[in-house]
């Protein structure tokens, strides 16, 4: 069974946000990364400004490559460069890795997520 | 999901689910995909050894007088001098020079017969094709795949595993392309020394039941269960053609590079004229290694484009390399491009990398001679 955190939002496309005052960290979730395996690269691109539903980069695992995309609009602050040295973390530590940090400028956009029991009956 | 109804098991399907393999379709099994990690069981063959189910290919035996003239005319390698327990790589082809499939030929002991072992997603097809192809030939042909299984012990530790938990003491003087009949159970066991990786190893064939009592000694002993996601890693940066991907009947073996396999001294075999013909006139695309500069991993399907945008070819299979540490692809690419050290790029997602063509054989083999 796949972990699911609560007071996280949730999107259809299994990226997870926490929001802290108008800042979102955005990463993938358990199932998610359970699905993918052994991620070997993170691969996000320089960008500056992301819509909602906007593809920021893709996580690559030694079988595929799986695109992700920003469940908020607004200006990226950060990417993790930890990850890009250990793209492992996101398998040992899903929702302890945040991938990219979004400065959001509509924060209402997050009602459209799930919430943790709603995204749990979504992997069911 | 409709098509799962129809999925077929190979005999260790019980063992795989007790293990808790991840599981998907593939040549129509329910197959492994991965047991602990595509990388862990990777690792342990290039390290010291893994285990696979390949009990899906297809074995399929040619006896008669007439056995070896048959095989010959259908088979693009040559058997003709080819000894008891000896085994020979090569492809069926289609008149136009496209393949039917690449397949292992291994010349049986005592009456001289062979046995042909073909790719599962091809064995109906196969066998069609070599009954429409035996007229005029005194032959019998038995498609034996349902009454095989098949484990494939493969890496470094291998020849030590056989001797010790399976007491095959045979292992010790077999070569690398060569086998032996032994018995497991009452039953034949072929041991093998061959396999898909690129290391030493064996395969091992024998019935539904004997290939259960191999496969759970060999667990208890601490072989490590591999899935066919590190076998694709591993054929991969050994430079092994997977049909459908580097052959089809689409891509002749001289298109892949395996022209080697292919002896057009012989008097005949079928697709001779048009190995021929490509061989003398050239042709439009060839299968390349490619190396990636960056760490984007260029997948199957992928566009590749000279440095100026233009596209020349495609992706095949590309990984970042377990072993090398490299983004590396196959690429079939139009031949004008294809000189070792010619800059080209891929298209990964929105983005060209620049590239450059590298010898397939990208992992130095360690084949016991």
């Amino acid at each position: 069974m796949s972990e699911v955190i609560e007071g996280l939002r949730y999107s259809e496309s299994h990226e997870w946000v926490r929001v802290e005052g108008n800042v979102a960290f955005i990463g993938v979730s358990d199932f998610a990364q359970k699905e993918l395996g052994d991620i070997t690269y993170v691969d996000v691109p320089d960008i500056d400004v992301l819509s909602a539903g906007d593809e920021f980069g893709a996580l690559e695992s030694v079988k595929a490559s799986s695109e992700l995309y920003s469940p908020v609009s607004g200006k990226v602050l950060e990417v993790n460069g930890a990850l890009l040295d250990r793209p492992e973390l996101i398998n040992e530590d899903p929702y302890g890795s945040w991938i990219v940090k979004v400065e959001m400028s509509d924060p209402s956009e997050l009602d459209a997520l799930m919430d943790a029991a709603s995204y749990a009956a979504q992997n069911k | 999901m409709e098509q799962e109804v129809s999925l077929k098991f190979t005999c260790l399907h019980d063992e795989h689910l007790a293990l808790g393999a991840k599981m998907s379709p593939f040549a129509g099994y329910d197959m492994p995909i991965q047991y602990s990690g595509i990388i862990a069981e990777h690792n342990a063959v290039r390290g010291g050894v893994g285990m696979f189910d390949v009990s899906h290919m297809g074995e399929i035996f040619v006896s008669g007088p007439q056995a070896s003239a048959y095989v010959n005319h259908i088979f693009t390698n040559d058997v003709s001098s080819l000894a008891p327990g000896g085994i020979v790589y090569g492809m069926m082809l289609y008149p136009d020079g496209g393949c039917v499939d690449d397949l292992l030929v291994y010349r049986e002991y005592g009456a001289g017969g062979y046995l042909l072992v073909v790719n599962a997603a091809n064995e109906e097809k196969d066998f069609e094709w070599m009954k429409d192809n035996a007229s005029g030939f005194d032959v019998s042909l038995v498609n034996a795949s349902g009454r095989w299984g098949q484990i494939a012990v493969q890496g470094p530790e291998s020849e030590a595993v056989l001797k010790d938990v399976l007491g095959l003491q045979g292992v010790s003087s077999l070569g690398f392309y060569n086998f032996y009949d032994d018995v497991w159970k009452g039953e034949r066991l072929i041991v093998s020394r061959s396999g898909y990786t690129g290391e030493d190893g064996f395969e091992l064939y024998t019935t539904p039941e004997g290939t259960v009592d191999i496969w759970r000694r060999l667990i208890a002993a601490g072989v490590l269960p591999c899935g066919l996601g590190c076998r694709d890693t591993l054929r991969f940066e050994a430079g092994l053609p997977l049909y459908g991907d580097e052959l089809s009947a689409e891509i002749s073996p001289m298109e892949a590079g395996l022209s080697m396999f292919c002896k057009l001294e012989k008097e005949e075999f079928i697709g001779k004229e048009a190995l021929e013909r490509q061989k003398k006139e050239g042709t439009a695309r060839k299968l390349v290694g490619l190396e990636l500069e960056d760490r984007a991993v260029p997948r199957a399907g992928y566009p590749v484009e000279t440095p100026e945008g233009v596209r020349v070819g495609i992706v095949t299979t590309g990984y970042h390399s377990i072993s090398l540490g490299r983004s590396l692809c196959f690429a079939l690419v139009d031949s004008f491009f294809a000189a070792l050290g010619t800059r080209l790029c891929v298209r990964v997602r929105t983005r060209a990398f620049p590239a450059k063509v590298v010898k397939k054989r990208f992992y130095q083999t360690n084949y016991k001679k």
